[in-house]
């Protein structure tokens, strides 16, 4: 972890084993940690990666429609930020979704039904693998516009001001958001208003198959320099780094309103989205893994199989929403056993 | 009853519902400080304080995106943009995020904003800033459309439309603003999608919202002085949801339809209702429906020509009537 208040370049990708012990592991955010917690911690990581891995071998069969885009190599992010979460904390993402929505604790059948486009699914088979949604657990999507859920994770962070609640968002956005217009205008209104919102960005050095060096200029984090924003950069392949930078940008937000920037170097392992071979724009040596093998991990990685082996069944099992489905869901009105408007809202073709 | 102007009865109601809700939010350009671009606003900021009216930055994809969000965690905040014109810069936020995030989300998320402000011509202020968006807004399902034309219409629209629990475009009319008229005292709301005949007549129907309403009234009463035709026009109030069935039951006691909009024709509001009214009420028809609305092209600067030819106006409207009547 570091605190920047001047340019820095970031740093090589960490080694993932945790083996090495954390030089974070000492800090307040992980000082306090159970053995079960941390456990708990590392078996998030593992349930995240297997849930996608075994999503690769159903997309590949057809049963996935559209996009698939894999979190795999950045679950500590997920899960450290998510770990920290309090009752009026938020988190909001982009369409790289699935780690943040088990991170938040979200069941995997669900997640797993709803990439099959079942009416089981956490959005009734409605949003897709870019669009999960959990507002009981505070976790806002899923958002498929680049940058475009950075103002919506700036207004989750305004309500809870407003409302008088000692919370904050999180709004995750990878490397490319960052040149998002409406990234700025959401930075712009943080620093303006103090807003107990922090930009996360999960530099995973490529924005789709551009690498960073070659779409974006300068040093991420340190645009947040320009609002007046504090900014931190952080490794994101050892959980107890993530852990310990966001934990204190997470007190700062809550307790003084201020948002902040946060870089964490991260590094997705494979391409951008699963229709994405990869083999075009990456030198392959940078796409190792490091795996430990000891007793408990092998528990937690026969369990997390097993889950994912379960959710696949739950989704083929399930049942697609039906045609009449298509227009629910579209207005809190129509859902309701009375409409409160009159007239006609919605408009058919003849049938 | 009160005699309150159009601009004075918006601000009746954003003042009796920031009064009811505490979680009513008032925001946009100027519209604390300067007590507004246009004065709807002039003087909530003293009477309600900072926290409720609250200024921004000229940042519409931000503030706006910044209040769906919000929205999503139970605010209700009303934003206005200073013109319509600008939710060009924001689109992606109404069209993917407001509209969309109910859909995407199963039905989990509720989406309680109100956007509004002035989306018309006639002021000379040429391409970029008279835009009139409701057809491209009313494109988009979750989305709910408002155009009053009188001031009672736009305060008991307001008060709905600040407690619907979708998001709702409220387009005003600049033009309107200084209109006067009566406004009923007391807590009243006026259901979406309930079009209101504003005058009655046997030979012809006049479908029409928002300012055109005047040209459409001020166009029949000189065709029943000079030509003794009697002219329905039925004001539709809201674009979505719309009030069919008003429509189409005067369609059936006049059997001729103008339609008259501040719109360029292609894909506008008069399109969807043309359609409609084809599909639904062919055999009433005894003539082609024809439709009156802005020359299409962007919005001409020049003061008389954009009066005088661009826009609908009540010559064009009269001239209109007599083609369908031929």
């Amino acid at each position: 972890m570091s605190k920047k208040s001047s340019p820095a370049a970031p740093s090589e990708p960490a080694d993932v084993s945790v083996a090495v012990p954390s030089p974070h592991a000492a800090a307040p955010a992980n000082a306090k940690l159970t053995t079960e917690q941390r456990i708990e911690l590392y078996r998030k990581m593992v349930r995240i990666r297997r849930f996608e891995e075994r999503c690769l071998p159903v997309y590949n069969a057809g049963k996935i429609g559209g996009f698939l885009h894999l979190y795999i190599g950045q679950e500590a992010v997920a899960v450290g930020a998510c770990s920290l979460m309090g009752k009026d904390d938020h988190v909001i993402t982009a369409y790289r979704d699935h780690g943040h929505a088990i991170a938040v604790g979200m069941d995997t059948k669900p997640l797993m039904a709803e990439l099959y486009g079942k009416v089981t699914g956490c959005s009734k088979g409605k949003g897709g693998s870019m669009h999960y949604f959990a507002p009981e657990l505070n976790y806002w999507g899923g958002h498929g516009i680049v940058g475009g859920q950075i103002p919506l994770g700036t207004g989750l962070a305004y309500a809870v001001k407003y409302q008088g609640k000692k919370g904050a968002a999180m709004a995750f956005m990878g490397d490319g958001a960052v040149n998002q217009g409406a990234v700025h205008e959401a930075y712009n209104l943080a620093a303006l208003w103090d807003l107990p919102v922090l930009f996360v960005i999960e530099n995973n050095r490529y924005s789709m198959g551009t690498s960073q060096e070659r779409s974006s200029a300068g040093v991420l984090g340190k645009r947040a320099e320009a609002y007046d924003m504090q900014w931190y950069q952080c490794g994101g392949h050892d959980i107890y780094e993530v852990r310990a930078t966001l934990d204190e940008a997470l007190t700062r937000a809550r307790d003084q309103h201020k948002p902040a920037v946060v870089e964490i170097d991260t590094y997705r392992y494979r391409g951008h989205s699963v229709a994405d071979p990869d083999k075009t724009y990456r030198d392959r040596k940078e796409i190792e893994e490091k795996v430990l093998t000891t007793a408990i991990i092998e528990e937690i990685d026969a369990a997390a199989r097993a889950e994912a082996e379960r959710a696949v069944e739950f989704a083929e099992a399930s049942p697609f929403p039906t045609a009449e489905d298509i227009q629910k869901d579209v207005y809190w009105e129509t859902d309701q056993p009375a409409r409160t408007s009159e007239g006609r809202i919605f408009f058919n073709n003849v049938k | 009853m009160a005699t309150l102007t159009y601009r004075e009865a918006i601000r009746a109601a954003l003042s009796e519902e920031i009064e009811r809700d505490p979680n009513v939010v008032i925001m946009g350009e100027e519209v604390a400080q300067f007590n507004g671009a246009y004065k709807v606003t002039e003087g909530m900021l003293e009477k309600y304080g900072p926290k409720r009216i609250v200024d921004t930055p000229i940042s519409e994809a931000g503030f706006i995106g910044m209040g769906i969000g919000a929205s999503m965690l139970g605010i209700r905040p009303v934003m206005e943009l200073m013109f319509w014109s600008f939710f060009s810069v924001a689109y992606d936020q109404i069209v993917n995020n407001a509209a969309n995030v109910r859909y995407m989300s199963g039905g989990q998320i509720a989406c309680p904003i109100v956007i509004r402000g002035p989306a018309n011509g006639g002021t000379n202020v040429g391409a970029t800033h008279s835009h009139t968006p409701e057809n491209i807004l009313a494109h988009h399902p979750g989305l709910k459309v408002v155009v009053p034309s009188n001031a009672a219409d736009a305060k008991a629209l307001m008060k709905t439309a600040i407690r619907d629990n979708d998001p709702v475009m409220f387009l005003e009319n600049t033009l309107l603003y200084g209109i006067a008229g009566e406004v009923p005292d007391g807590d009243i709301c006026l259901p979406f999608g309930r079009a209101h005949i504003a005058r009655e007549g046997k030979d012809l129907t006049i479908v029409t919202y928002g300012r055109c309403v005047l040209h459409s009234l001020a166009a029949a009463e000189k065709l029943k002085a000079d030509k003794g035709l009697n002219i329905e026009v039925i004001d539709l109030r809201t674009i979505r949801p719309l009030d069919v069935d008003t429509v189409l039951k005067s369609v059936a006691k006049t059997h001729r339809v103008l339609i008259v909009e501040e719109q360029r024709p292609f894909c506008s509001v008069g399109t969807m209702l043309a359609a409609t009214i084809q599909e639904e009420a062919f055999d009433e028809l005894d003539a082609p429906i024809l439709r009156v609305g802005t020359i299409d092209a962007p919005a001409i600067y020049a003061p008389p020509v954009e009066k005088n030819y661009q826009l609908p106006n009540p010559e064009r409207v009269i001239e209109g009537v007599l083609k369908v009547m031929r």
